[in-house]
């Protein structure tokens, strides 16, 4: 199979194709070969699991793409277990958002649409996984950009939905010139941009330190756009604007975590560069802790959900920053299953009761079990409770921050760990438990149908199980099979994982106190820390920040520009031509007035003249005679004197 | 004697003239379609060019070489080399494709296609002549029924922007006429052949290069058009009928960049290296600069008009560079730009034929009401801002790394022009979410969808820069061996 991994890209392309061309007024059509094709994709990626499991490679396909003469970038596949790993997660996530969405798109209008955009994504962000090169890379990267671009703006009738589109793609795409800066960097040292080509390069020191740790800060300034990093982390909770089941896939499961998957592709520098993994490792742990100290407060469960992406997503870069291959890209695969499981199950709440805001909801445990259920799995996967999926990649990430000796991190880590458990669960008892605070919405509600219902339980069973293969006491785990240099064991820490379980049932115990007995009011607590409570609620004031400043400056500057090119540049066009047609105004003044002037004047001198003697010439012989007579005296008197 | 084909690619478009002028008075239908035939020929005939072309040679091919004038060592000299065959292909493609479009003209028919046919052949002598003097008269030519096409069948000021771009254009080629004069007298014997001129290269003093350079340089820098003359461009575009916009960007501009591909960089080589980074810095102002004075536009064909400057700062910054890499991206990004600055142009007109206007505000949330041509406008939207997987893509990342490669210009160049992507993305978004999403302007409740015809004349656009962005190889087969060619003549 991996010799032929193409196909599991194409196959959704395909499907994309079909969509728009054929089929793209028939939701059932639709519907079915996008599903087809993404559980086909499944299959084989689990074929090709298997063949990495007995070779793990890395297997390496490439293919000519631009050849010019002292200049080729090929494009290449690159298959390891992590790609294999990657491949996975992409394909059963998707083929769970597909189903999903056949419930939850019900009755859209544009529901064709819709799924030949989900295809058109999987496409994408496959072939991110699958691709071999930075450039091949960078190329399905921008993809995947204008996948989520359409699919954030899926309802692009609502203004919110169409400004968070262009917020997010305008966004991502400053970080990726970095990333593109990064290439060229790479290219002029390296003269490669192949994965494999480039590694052994680093590998055989052939590049020095200094380069690498620009290309490695250049590289994950594109994975601080796409994995809403801190400074560009703005977009993503303006992303929740598009379908929740877009919001599970791309916007916490997939796309988001390619900056995470790239950051782990570029690991050989970071075991170089001291200054890159120390960029990556202080600005993973300051978004953790900025976004979960956001999700606190908000009101809106997709919000919160995506403040935790970010802040799961910082936990990762964190991971990877100190050197934690393993434990970053395995809390990246635990991750995907159990913030795709909360998105739909988020989704699964908003089809029933209408609306984003948790304060009218309440109560809906008894009315929808099963979306209940799942989400309390996830939640208690998330915050780290032992046995789920959770419990384990996160330990890794704690253990891989304190072996390296970085005891500042770890203690923003284990903070950021209790802040977590404590906003999921506050989001479960105000949305699960209690009294209905809108009554109205709360009779309306129901369960929802099983095509939405079962991709919630297959993923609750993967968030409890997915962890297991990464148990720490399991020699053929996860951490020997994805790693890439040598097989690589360490042993776990006991003491870490108590107090990072104490950390997490704190949280678990503070929310339970505060949103299920009540016996400390959150409204006297956030009168209590006022300034805190409204800092936090307005997201860091970060939005109006970037408004205020850069924002303003570009609409600034586009007008100053614009009066410069009309009023400087297009006005002394215009000076010239006028100069031009005043000149030869001027020229042609003295063309009439003068030359002509002499010309006619010649002329009329004659008349004038001619008709001054013609009042001689009058006719009479008298006066003839007259004048020789004159004449005659006059030559007389001139011979006289 | 082989057959003449490019002879007949040129003569073609100006036998159709003649055929189109000799019809009767008021045979409205019978000249759309004579101008069809006489343009679909040279288009047919285009695609026998690219099959019979030898990719893996630098050598002029299908080459025509009559005595002309004798006395004075003009030739009738024609030849295509991996530089000419793309823009002659570009020419005959966008020729025909405006000329469908051109279908909706109603007042004097006759009059404007025997103008357009007139337009297509000096096009194709422009990318066919390899004589100065046959290069000089094709690029006169051009003027005259561009002027004509602009001043009779434009908008509202189109007296004014017909003059300004017939005068501006003519003030360059006098100078570069005067370049064409020193060149002549320069060398012993005299000629014109242009590829003798470049074989004699070396022998050229350093200053008479760097003015006649100059003068060239002033000549082309104008239609191409370089940052600060590009001002005559927004008027021209805003004015001309929709066909006339996309000849105008799609070929025009084009013309600028080939004459300095063809003429002044190989036959000037140590100006070419001297002037560098002035240049680079031309091209580095001209993408920032045109990107944000395209977001400031108000006017969709105003928009497209700055972004072609923007878009064409490309193709200087990657002349500047003088490398392998960086001079392929420029055939890229000539290409490119022609098929999807094209596209956009038509895709304006077709708007602006149903709605009458093109003030962005105007519109908002018609998305909804034409899907299929908020798809295809997306699509070349996105093709536009670089998305990869399409033409644009290949062509700026082919620059970007051919010029941060180059040892003749300095890096921050490069880099500050790197933002250019974003801003691009940012107004090319910005355009897209003005006129298509948000709710929707019940102006607009009966606008019509974009027809079977102009459908037609789009896909061909959209299957090439989506071909060319997904298998660059179609495109690099033509130039590889012209342009490695050009950049040994300069660089030793």
């Amino acid at each position: 199979m991996i010799e032929h991994s193409y196909i599991i890209a194409l196959l959704p392309l395909v499907s994309y194709v079909l969509i728009v061309f054929f089929f793209s007024k028939r939701d059932k059509v639709a519907s079915g070969i996008a599903i087809t094709a993404v559980l086909i994709s499944f299959v084989l990626s689990v074929f090709a699991l298997f063949e990495t499991l007995a070779d793990k490679g890395p297997h390496i396909i490439r293919f000519e793409w631009i050849v010019i003469p002292g200049f080729s970038l090929p494009l290449s596949i690159y298959f390891d277990p992590l790609t294999s790993v990657m491949l996975l997660v992409v394909t059963i996530v998707s083929s769970c958002v597909h189903i999903y969405s056949l419930g939850y798109m019900h009755g859209d209008p544009r529901f064709p649409r819709f799924f030949s955009f989900l295809s058109l994504f999987t496409f994408s962000m496959l072939g991110l996984v699958l691709s071999g090169s930075f450039v091949g890379t960078y190329i399905f990267w921008e993809l995947v950009g204008l996948t989520s671009y359409l699919l954030i703006g899926f309802w692009f009738e609502k203004s919110s939905a169409s400004n968070a589109g262009k917020k997010a793609f305008i966004t991502t795409k400053t970080g990726d010139l970095g990333f593109l800066l990064g290439l060229l960097v790479m290219y002029f040292f390296a003269h490669t941009l192949d994965y494999q080509t480039f590694y052994s390069l680093v590998e055989n020191n052939q590049i020095s330190a200094g380069v690498l740790t620009a290309i490695g800060i250049l590289l994950f300034m594109g994975a601080v756009g796409k994995s809403a990093q801190f400074p560009l982390h703005v977009w993503l909770p303006d992303a929740m604007e598009g379908p929740t089941p877009v919001s599970a896939l791309i916007h916490a499961a997939t796309m988001v975590a390619a900056g995470v998957y790239l950051t782990a592709r570029i690991m050989s520098i970071i075991v170089v560069s001291h200054t890159a993994a120390m960029t990556i490792a202080y600005i993973g742990a300051f978004t953790a802790f900025m976004a979960a100290s956001i999700a606190l407060v908000q009101n809106d469960i997709k919000r919160v959900l995506a403040y935790s992406t970010i802040s799961q997503l910082g936990y990762m870069m964190l991971a990877l920053g100190v050197g934690g291959y393993v434990s970053g890209t395995f809390h990246l695969m635990t991750h995907a299953f159990f913030k795709a499981l909360l998105f739909l199950g988020a989704g699964s709440v908003i089809h029933a009761v209408h609306t984003n805001d948790i304060n009218e909801m309440g109560g809906l445990q008894k009315k929808m079990p099963i979306t209940a259920i799942t989400f309390y799995i996830a939640s208690l996967s998330i915050s780290g409770i032992f046995p789920l999926s959770g419990f384990w990649s996160k330990d890794e990430i704690f253990g891989a921050v304190m072996r390296e000796g970085h005891y500042f991190l770890l203690i923003v880590a284990v903070l950021v760990a209790g802040m977590t458990s404590f906003y999921m669960f506050r989001l479960c008892f105000l949305t699960f438990t209690g009294k209905p605070r809108d009554q109205h919405k709360y009779d309306h509600s129901h369960e929802s149908p099983k095509n939405m219902t079962y991709p919630l339980m297959v993923l609750a069973f993967l968030s409890i199980f997915a962890g297991w293969v990464g148990i720490p006491w399991l020699h053929k785990g996860y951490s020997s099979f994805v790693f890439f240099e040598h097989p690589h064991h360490e042993s776990p820490v006991i003491w870490l994982m108590i107090i990072s379980t104490i950390v997490a049932l704190s949280g678990i115990y503070l929310a339970y106190l505060m949103y299920y007995k009540r016996s400390i009011d959150p409204v006297k607590v956030g009168e209590r820390f006022k300034p805190i409570y409204t800092f936090l609620l307005n997201k860091w004031y970060f939005d109006e920040l970037y408004m205020g400043t850069v924002i303003k400056f570009v609409y600034w500057f586009m007008e100053v520009l614009y009066r410069f090119d009309v009023g400087i540049i297009d006005w002394f066009v215009n000076f010239v031509g006028r100069f031009g047609l005043f000149n030869s105004r001027l020229w042609q003044t003295f063309d009439v007035y003068i030359i002509d002037g002499a010309v006619n004047g010649a002329g009329y001198l004659t008349r004038w003249i001619s008709g001054g003697l013609r009042k001689i010439q009058t006719g009479q012989v008298q006066n003839y005679a007259f004048v020789i007579f004159l004449g005659v005296v006059l030559l007389i008197l001139f011979r006289v004197m | 004697m082989h057959f003449p084909i490019l002879t007949y690619m040129v003569f073609t478009p100006l036998v159709g003239m003649l055929a189109v002028m000799v019809l009767r008075k008021g045979a409205d239908n019978a000249a759309r379609y004579t101008s069809l035939f006489f343009s679909l020929i040279p288009l047919l005939l285009s695609f026998i060019l690219l099959a019979e072309f030898d990719g893996s040679t630098a050598k002029m091919q299908f080459v025509e070489y009559i005595s002309w004038i004798p006395s004075l060592g003009i030739h009738y000299y024609l030849g295509a080399d991996g530089i000419s065959v793309p823009m002659l292909f570009l020419t005959a493609l966008l020729s025909f494709v405006s000329i469908i479009a051109s279908f909706g003209i109603k007042i004097r028919v006759k009059e404007y296609f025997a103008f357009f046919l007139l337009l297509e052949f000096s096009m194709m002598g422009v990318f066919a002549a390899l004589d100065l003097f046959l290069f000089y008269v094709f690029w006169e030519i051009m003027l005259v029924p561009m002027y004509f096409l602009i001043g009779i069948w434009g908008g509202p000021r189109k007296e004014y922007a017909a003059i300004k771009f017939f005068l501006y254009t003519l003030l360059g080629s006098v100078l570069m006429l005067v370049g064409i004069i020193a060149v002549y007298f320069y060398t012993e014997p005299h000629t014109l052949d242009i590829m003798e001129l470049i074989h004699r290269s070396s022998s050229y003093g350093h200053t008479f290069q760097l003015i006649i350079f100059a003068a060239f340089f002033f000549g082309f820098a104008v239609k191409v058009p370089v940052w600060p003359f590009h001002t005559w461009l927004p008027d021209a575009h805003v004015e001309a009928p929709t066909a006339v916009s996309v000849i105008l960007a799609g070929v025009l501009l084009k013309m600028g960049i080939y004459g300095m591909l063809r003429v002044s960089y190989p036959m000037f080589p140590k100006a070419a290296i001297y002037y560098a980074i002035p240049i680079a810095l031309l091209g580095m102002i001209a993408i920032i600069y045109g990107a944000f004075v395209s977001m400031a536009q108000k006017d969709l064909k105003k928009l497209v008009a700055y972004s072609s400057v923007s878009h064409m700062g490309y193709c200087m910054l990657g002349l500047a560079a003088l490398t392998t890499a960086s001079f392929s991206g420029v055939m890229f990004q000539m290409f490119s730009h022609g098929v999807l600055t094209g596209a956009m142009f038509l895709l304006v007109g077709v708007i602006y034929d149903r709605a009458h206007t093109r003030e962005i505000a105007a519109f908002g949330g018609i998305g909804a009401k034409v899907p299929i041509y908020a798809g295809v406008f997306t699509l070349f939207g996105m093709g536009s801002l670089g998305l990869p997987g399409m033409s644009g893509f290949v062509s700026e990342f082919l620059t970007f790394v051919g010029s941060y490669n180059s040892p003749y210009i300095q890096r921050w160049i490069v880099i500050v022009s790197i933002l250019g992507v974003v801003l691009t993305a940012g107004y090319i978004l910005r355009m897209i979410q003005k006129v298509f999403l948000g709710p929707f302007n019940t102006r607009w409740e009966n606008l019509t969808e974009i027809n079977g015809r102009e459908i037609f004349t789009v896909v061909p656009l959209g299957i090439l820069t989506i071909l060319i962005g997904v298998y660059p190889k179609v495109l690099s087969y033509f130039i590889s061996a012209s342009i490695n060619n050009v950049i040994k003549i300069i660089t030793g």
